[in-house]
């Protein structure tokens, strides 16, 4: 067992891990964060991605230790503070975006990434941007209208939701 | 104007804030005081004798708590089958017992051979690679043809055959079908595979047992659709334990798509070993597990002839198909391909003469069961495509084909036992000609081709019976349980309203748009009503949600249970006004009496209810609370028209959809937002299903196809916006919100018009092609054009 810390959520965060736990457990089992989720075992679904240091990383796909001294962002702390939801948030819920809510964690971080460093995507960009991202509840129509709503576009036109 | 509440209002999903701020309450978020982890292990092999099994070794490793094999589980009985087929000649279902842990044979990669029980699963994984299997290959059967030859290998030493059932349905007379087809102008032909798919919700499986000492209770959490049919099945008849000593709970849920319907083998075996064990048992499925072990889907071989007279009209239809079962007789398999599938095979058409003919077959594969649609895509992909191939063979269009041949009047009996109550095949026809640009194809395909691009129309009708099912009926057909629903509406002294629902929501919405039904009955805001479910200690009961059935079923023992409510509340105004009841109006949560400017509030009548100083007791017992068990009297017949359009690359045969619309007519809509998401989300698996997803496995029965690097899983660059409409709507004739369901009709509806539009785009560039089977990967394509 190792000694790992880091800032979760703005939150110093520590505890002691194998050297094979992932992050996505630690953030799980160690800190009681749930909201990351974890749908498959091949860094495929995105169910778990969280920001460290304001990249969007796959959870289950780095060690607890090597986000060592690292700046985690989890879903438990995309909401403004008070508590409402954030735009993107908003978004999904305004255009129905989730249906089941299991990738939806991933999904708001996803695009919370995406707004970061293309605050206007197109929906071809948006659309490959979530390659690695599965949901298979929304045939992810809702999803991509969602998105597109957060960055400020017009999506009256997109079939309705 | 779009209502903002009520009925036909699209009120933002009340369940969202909590998914999307990570507050959901899923069954792997939850953790027991001293639970510990089990970990199984699970057969490599296909098929085997089991001669031993060393677990000394394992045992003596740190942390495990206890080891179980299949000898630990001998005196328990196997996980049931919930529908008992009876075959052609009369005879039932070859039923084999279906054992929680391997005892002496393991017949699919991926059963449970051994599960260790540790303080971590860390532990408990390492420990089970110290187990020491000694085990005799016995042949593989995979291939359904090669199962059903004289000679084959069995999957069951002790059946007769790899044969579950042969099963005939609708006209059972040979020779005067056989007649049909000798006097027809046209006979098209089509043998086609139904692709074997895997439903993968985004939430793998999870399982947590705890056993009280104290009390002798047990629970099991898990990812359920249906807890109560859960209880029912494992208490019943896999651990012989009282129902009344047994809460299954069934958080929120992330996904189903009816893989979450089935009792599964992990859940009886956690809540038996925390008795066992002393201990809470947790076991958290990973993706790799979930591909070997949640019952697969689809995997039909069919061969579908359609006789048509000289004016094109069908005359008869004969089907030949083979259904895998895999190993195993999951709960519901042995229904899914006979009575889900066979009495969808008249379609939307008045054909006379249907027959459907089924084998069901042992394989040393994951057992197969219902997925999104379960039988009537079968049913709807080869009659679609069948009546495609009939099209292009005599040179009509394939609407107008369709269209000559619609039901288009109502009530129509089937050949094939249904009684269609309601419907309008032209309009939603119309409507998605309208939607889908039809008129406009021929200059987007010139368009395409100035790319270099083949561009392809596929159209295809399709009809589902949901709201599953009159008891009675489904009875007489070899269910096994009775498939009503039922509801309690608890209203509080203070007018806030808990509805008790046996349907379970796991990502329906249901929590939005059940409270908006009782609300609007009542006048009250949606706010003060929310519903319980998912859980057999705070739910009375009811059958779960698979099958489009929740609001079709539930809700209509919802709306009986909250009529009973106001009926019994407009007595306690009555005597509150000192008036008849029969004179008691209630509207906006006020109870008026007719004629005068009497009036009482909603909330003030419930405290009456509760607090009954001035109330009839002689006449009426105090309190608030009805219960409605409700048993529909006919299937719901959902229906629509489909129609997409492709380009395919004629230098690689990659496939892209361009366009998707969708016709729907679900009866009466309670939220129109969620309805739309319900069909956007079908359309998604349906093209997965076309273009991209198979669960292909070798002849040595290994799953090749068993991650997400290999199952190719729709994303969203697979994918167009899609348009959907339902404006055409002929309500349900005999339940009283007039619904019919709208939760599989996109994974039902798209496959056919996918592969009809890459058909009809190859023709354009000059490829007589007239068929592929799904998934119509870039190889296949291809390989068909250059073939």
């Amino acid at each position: 067992m190792a000694k790992v810390s880091m800032t979760v959520n703005g939150k110093a965060a520590s505890g002691d891990v194998e050297g094979r736990t992932l992050l996505s457990s630690f953030l799980r089992e160690e800190l009681g964060l749930t909201g990351t989720h974890v749908g498959c075992d091949t860094s495929q679904c995105g169910a778990c991605v969280v920001h460290v240091d304001g990249k969007a990383v796959k959870a289950c796909t780095m060690l607890a230790l090597e986000a060592e001294g690292a700046e985690v962002a989890t879903i438990e702390g995309q909401a403004n503070a008070d508590g409402s939801l954030n735009t993107i948030q908003q978004a999904f819920q305004d255009h129905h975006g989730l249906q089941c809510g299991f990738c939806t964690p991933g999904m708001v971080m996803s695009a919370a990434a995406l707004l970061k460093d293309n605050p206007k995507p197109s929906e071809a960009e948006i659309r490959d941007y979530l390659e690695g991202n599965l949901c298979r509840c929304t045939g992810y129509h809702n999803i991509v209208k969602a998105i597109m709503a957060a960055s400020g576009q017009d999506v009256s036109s997109i079939a309705a939701e | 104007m779009p209502k903002d509440n009520g009925i036909g209002a699209s009120p933002k999903r009340r369940e969202d804030v909590r998914f999307l701020t990570g507050a959901g309450n899923y069954t792997d978020d939850i953790n027991v005081n001293g639970q510990a982890h089990v970990h199984f292990l699970r057969a490599d092999v296909a098929h085997a004798t089991i001669n031993s099994i060393d677990t000394s070794a394992a045992e003596a490793m740190p942390g495990v708590v206890k080891i179980f094999t299949g000898a630990d589980f001998a005196e328990v009985g196997g996980i049931p089958c919930g529908w008992g087929v009876t075959d052609r000649h009369g005879n039932p279902q070859q039923e084999p017992r279906h054992p929680i842990i391997a005892h002496d044979t393991i017949r699919h990669v991926g059963e449970i051979v051994a599960a260790v029980v540790a303080d971590t699963v860390e532990q408990a994984r390492d420990a089970a690679e110290a187990i020491e299997l000694d085990l005799t290959d016995k042949p593989v059967v995979v291939d359904m043809a090669a199962a059903l030859a004289e000679d084959s290998a069995k999957v069951h030493e002790d059946l007769s055959s790899n044969l579950c059932y042969d099963w005939v349905f609708g006209n059972d007379d040979d020779d005067a079908v056989q007649a049909a087809f000798d006097s027809a102008a046209h006979v098209t032909t089509l043998e086609l595979v139904n692709n074997r798919l895997v439903a993968n919700p985004m939430e793998p499986r999870v399982a947590i047992g705890e056993y009280s000492r104290g009390t002798d209770e047990y629970t099991l959490h898990t990812t359920s659709q249906n807890p109560h049919v859960i209880r029912l099945l494992m208490c019943a008849f896999v651990l012989g334990l009282p129902e009344h000593k047994v809460r299954v709970v069934a958080p929120d849920v992330g996904g189903g798509f009816g893989s979450k319907i089935f009792h599964y083998a992990e859940e009886a075996f956690c809540t038996h070993a925390a008795k066992a064990c002393g201990r809470p048992v947790k076991w958290t499925s990973t993706r790799s597990e979930a591909f070997i072990s949640d019952a697969h889907g689809r995997d039909h071989v069919t061969k579908i002839e359609l006789a048509l007279d000289s004016n094109n009209n069908f005359t008869a239809l004969r089907t030949n198909t083979m259904a895998n079962m895999g190993a195993y007789l999951s709960t519901f398999a042995t229904s899914v391909p006979s009575y889900l599938h066979g009495t969808l095979m008249a379609g939307n058409y008045k054909t006379p003469i249907v027959q459907v003919n089924v084998k069901t077959v042992f394989t040393n594969t994951v057992p197969v069961d219902a997925y999104r649609g379960a039988g009537r895509p079968e049913a709807t992909y080869q009659l679609e495509r069948v009546i495609d191939k009939a099209a292009r063979e005599l040179g009509v269009d394939p609407i107008a084909l369709r269209r000559q041949n619609f039901i288009t009047e109502f009530p129509y009996e089937t050949p094939v036992a249904l009684t269609y109550d309601t419907g309008d095949y032209v309009a939603t026809m119309d409507k998605l000609e309208e939607i889908a640009d039809v008129a406009g194809f021929a200059a987007r395909r010139a368009e395409s081709e100035k790319k270099g691009k083949l561009r392809g129309l596929g159209v295809n009708c399709y009809i589902e019976a949901c709201g599953i099912a009159p008891s009675n009926i489904v009875g007489m057909l070899g269910a096994r349980a009775g498939l009503y629903d039922a509801a309690t509406v608890r209203v509080n002294a203070t007018g806030s309203i808990s509805v008790m629902v046996g349907a379970h929501a796991h990502g329906q919405g249901h929590e939005t748009t059940f409270p908006q039904v009782v609300a609007d009955m009542i006048g009250i805001d949606e706010s003060m009503v929310d519903i319980v479910h998912g859980d057999t200690g705070r739910v009375p009961f009811g059958m779960g949600t698979y099958g489009s059935r929740s609001i079709a079923v539930c809700g209509s023992a919802m709306v009986r249970a909250t009529e009973k409510i106001i009926a019994k509340a407009k007595k306690i105004a009555a005597h509150l006004m000192e008036a008849s009841d029969a004179d008691i109006e209630l509207k906006d949560g006020q109870f008026t009496v007719a004629g005068t400017d009497k009036s009482v509030a909603w909330g003030d009548v419930c405290l009456t209810a509760y607090v009954p100083h001035n109330y009839p007791l002689e006449e009426l017992e105090p309190g608030l609370e009805e219960t409605a068990f409700y048993d529909p009297a006919n299937f719901t017949y959902p229906a629509g028209a489909y129609a997409c359009e492709v380009e395919v690359d004629p230098d690689t045969g990659k496939v892209t959809i361009e366009r998707f619309s969708a016709a729907d007519d679900f009866g009466n809509i309670i939220n129109p937002m969620i309805v739309d998401g319900q069909v956007h989300g079908g359309l998604g698996q349906g093209i997965g299903q076309a273009l991209l997803e198979n669960a292909a496995y070798d002849e040595d029965g290994q799953l090749l196809s068993a991650s997400y690097m290999d199952y190719a899983m729709p994303r969203a660059d697979d994918v167009p916006f899609y348009q959907v409409d339902h404006s055409c709507q002929t309500p349900c004739t005999h339940n009283p919100l007039g619904v019919k369901g709208c939760g599989e009709a996109g994974a039902i509806g798209s496959p056919p018009a996918v592969v009809n539009a890459v058909i009809d785009a190859l023709k354009s560039g000059g490829k007589n092609v007239t068929h592929i089977d799904m998934p119509l990967s870039p190889a296949r394509v291809w390989a068909a054009m250059n073939g």
